[in-house]
């Protein structure tokens, strides 16, 4: 069984973001980078189905060189191979961009099953494991808590409004993740010295046979245009009052007669 | 030439969603001031009794596809449908509510129409022939204004964001061939609560409860909740904790919620926490700590123990109804 997860690095969720100049990037340079945290569920439930019913777990990753640092720490969990597509004709590619490239890395390494994040939380996209599954024409569960693979099938419970659906889809299928699923493993320190002499390669376009006029900024549909901080919520109001009482009673009075919320 | 706005209603078992009143109204307003008109789409099985309702939200037309096959929602046959229906209809703007069908749906589709889409949008606007969509990113620790390329222009936006309005008006309801087509996956059952269950992104009012809760007894939250109409919801150390389900979260691993009121009791305020709620219109923070960030995000804060402050909110609430 060929398992291949989608992994993105993204800065820490801690990380202070700054505007870039141009407006519509983050300054990078003292940003903290660690594995997609949906990614990280990824990389545990692909290492837990491969630990039941045998196989190969690989990481594919399109990003820029300090990537790697992420796939070597899922390298270290327990992953097979690492795929860093690197190239800068990929920079500014949109969602159908990223997954153009990353369905050329796919039908090179292989899959029975692709694990992926329900969103990378940078740009909290929720779009490109949908169009790695539409190119590559089969079929897709979004944001699952819990899988079992059995003959040749896969089947989820999809997380929705008010409840779980349980979905079955034959394989190759597509799933991504949600909280709840699994809880990711540490890298443990032989993990990590094995992890140093496990494959992982670097490509580029060309290696994929992928016409970079396909990818990149200049193809882009979806474009950011303007990159800005949100309204600062001006600073609450501390309720005074003598009282656990007073204090209620006015809150009560503010949220009616002030916000109108109740 | 691409004209109008396209709308994909969603519905569950015979309900609308809240967000696909949303949807058509924004909708409306999008196409008021292209002067164009409305189209709205209804997929499922028995919906045409529904179908009528959403003239009032501003749909000039109704498109209503009712086949067995769509009596649940999957990927494949609904986004085979609504191509076939975008590709009929040609339409300049495309909108969907992004719930969980909703983003599912919409990036399958984007991706076979090979078309931008802008995720989970907070405010729309024409500038122009440009449509420039606004969306938070990075936790909504920033905003971004994305324009699209690409016919339809792809909109999903963020259940609870924007307004509905009702207009004196119906729509023509029109019942449409569907091909289904072949589906990859298949629903082999449903696990829902009852409907009169609010979910939390679509909650107007979510109290909410931390580690400062102490263990599993949210009972006093509940009470709260009750009084106001809300559900309820936990910060990530509830839910590590075990003492609420996964489903409760709030937060950058966990809900993304837009209610007019939230309540955060024993919630310190981390960054993660205010990802998924920092598009509420009301914060109200109570908690012992005067040091506690979450005061610096709120409206109005209480300094108090939680048990002696939130059940005496209960009883105020109870005393003026
Ligand atoms: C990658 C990543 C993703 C994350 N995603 C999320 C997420 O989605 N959602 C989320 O919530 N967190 C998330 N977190 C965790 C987040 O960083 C915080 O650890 C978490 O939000 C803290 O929860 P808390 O406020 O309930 O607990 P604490 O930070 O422990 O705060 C408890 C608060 O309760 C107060 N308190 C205690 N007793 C009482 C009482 N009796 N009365 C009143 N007040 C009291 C205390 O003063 C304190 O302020 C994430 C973290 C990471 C690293
Ligand atoms: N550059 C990338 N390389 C590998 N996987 C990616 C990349 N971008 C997105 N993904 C995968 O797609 C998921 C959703 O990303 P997004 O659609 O950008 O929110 C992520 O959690 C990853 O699993």
């Amino acid at each position: 069984m060929d398992i291949v997860v989608l992994l993105k690095q993204v800065p820490d969720t801690e990380t202070l973001i700054q505007i870039a100049d141009d407006k519509a990037s983050i300054r990078t340079e003292d940003v903290k980078w660690i594995i997609n945290p949906y990614d990280e569920f990824a990389v545990e439930e692909a290492l837990r189905i491969k630990e039941k019913n045998g196989g190969k777990v690989t990481i594919l990753t399109m990003g820029p060189a300090r990537a790697v640092e992420s796939i070597r720490t899922a390298l270290a969990m327990g992953a097979d191979e690492g795929v860093l597509i690197d190239d800068p004709a990929t920079e500014g590619s949109d969602a159908l961009g990223t997954a153009r490239v990353l369905v050329a890395a796919l039908k090179e390494t292989g899959f029975d099953l692709i694990i992926a994040g329900q969103r990378a939380l940078d740009n909290d996209g929720y779009q490109v494991p949908a169009a790695v599954a539409e190119l590559l024409g089969i079929g897709q569960v979004s944001m699952v808590v819990k899988d079992e693979v059995a003959d040749g099938k896969i089947r989820c419970e999809s997380t929705v409004e008010g409840g779980t659906v349980v979905i079955e889809a034959g394989l190759p299928a597509l799933f991504t993740t949600q909280k709840g699923i699994n809880e990711p493993r540490y890298a443990s320190l032989p993990g990590i010295m094995k992890a140093k002499k496990k494959p992982l390669t670097k490509k580029n376009l060309a290696d994929l046979g992928v016409d970079p006029s396909e990818v990149g900024e200049a193809q882009a549909k979806c474009r950011v245009k303007n990159l800005f901080f949100p309204p600062e919520r001006s600073p609450g109001k501390i309720i005074e009052g003598e009282t656990v009482g007073a204090k209620t009673a006015e809150l009560v009075r503010l949220l009616r007669e002030e916000a109108k919320v109740i | 030439m691409a004209q109008g706005v396209l709308i994909f209603a969603e519905q569950v078992d015979g309900n609308f969603r809240k967000v696909a009143y949303e949807a058509v109204s924004e909708g409306r307003r999008q196409a008021d001031t292209l002067g164009e008109a409305v189209t709205a789409v209804v997929l499922g099985s028995g919906v045409d009794g529904i179908a009528g309702e959403l003239g009032k939200y501003g749909a000039d037309k109704i498109l209503v596809g009712d086949d067995p096959a769509l009596a649940d929602y999957t990927t494949d046959a609904y986004t085979n449908v609504l191509f076939d229906i975008v590709k009929d209809n040609d339409p300049g703007i495309l909108l969907l509510g992004a719930s969980s069908q909703g983003k599912d749906l919409s990036a399958r589709l984007a991706a076979r129409l090979g078309v931008g889409l802008a995720m989970d949008c907070i405010a729309l606007k024409l500038d122009g022939e440009k449509l420039i969509a606004t969306r938070p990113v990075y936790g909504g620790k920033v905003l971004a204004e994305v324009a699209l390329e690409g016919i339809p222009r792809m909109i999903a936006i963020r259940p609870n964001v924007m307004e509905i309005v009702e207009v004196t008006k119906a729509g023509d309801v029109e019942k449409i061939d569907v091909n289904p087509g072949a589906v990859k996956t298949r629903v082999m059952e449903k696990r829902l609560e009852a409907a009169s269950k609010i979910d939390l992104t679509e909650a107007d009012v979510i109290v909410s409860g931390g580690r400062g809760m102490g263990g599993p007894d949210f009972s006093v939250i509940e009470e709260l909740a009750e009084v106001l109409g809300g559900t309820i919801g936990a910060s990530r150390s509830a839910v590590d904790e075990g003492w609420r389900p996964h489903s409760d979260q709030v937060g950058q691993t966990g809900k993304v919620v837009s209610p007019n009121l939230y309540i955060a009791c024993g919630i310190s305020g981390a960054i993660q926490h205010l990802a998924g709620m920092g598009s509420s219109k009301y914060v109200v923070a109570i908690n012992k700590d005067p040091e506690a960030p979450i005061f610096k995000k709120a409206d109005y804060g209480i300094v108090e123990d939680l048990f002696d402050a939130v059940p005496a909110i209960t009883a105020e609430l109870k005393k003026r109804l």
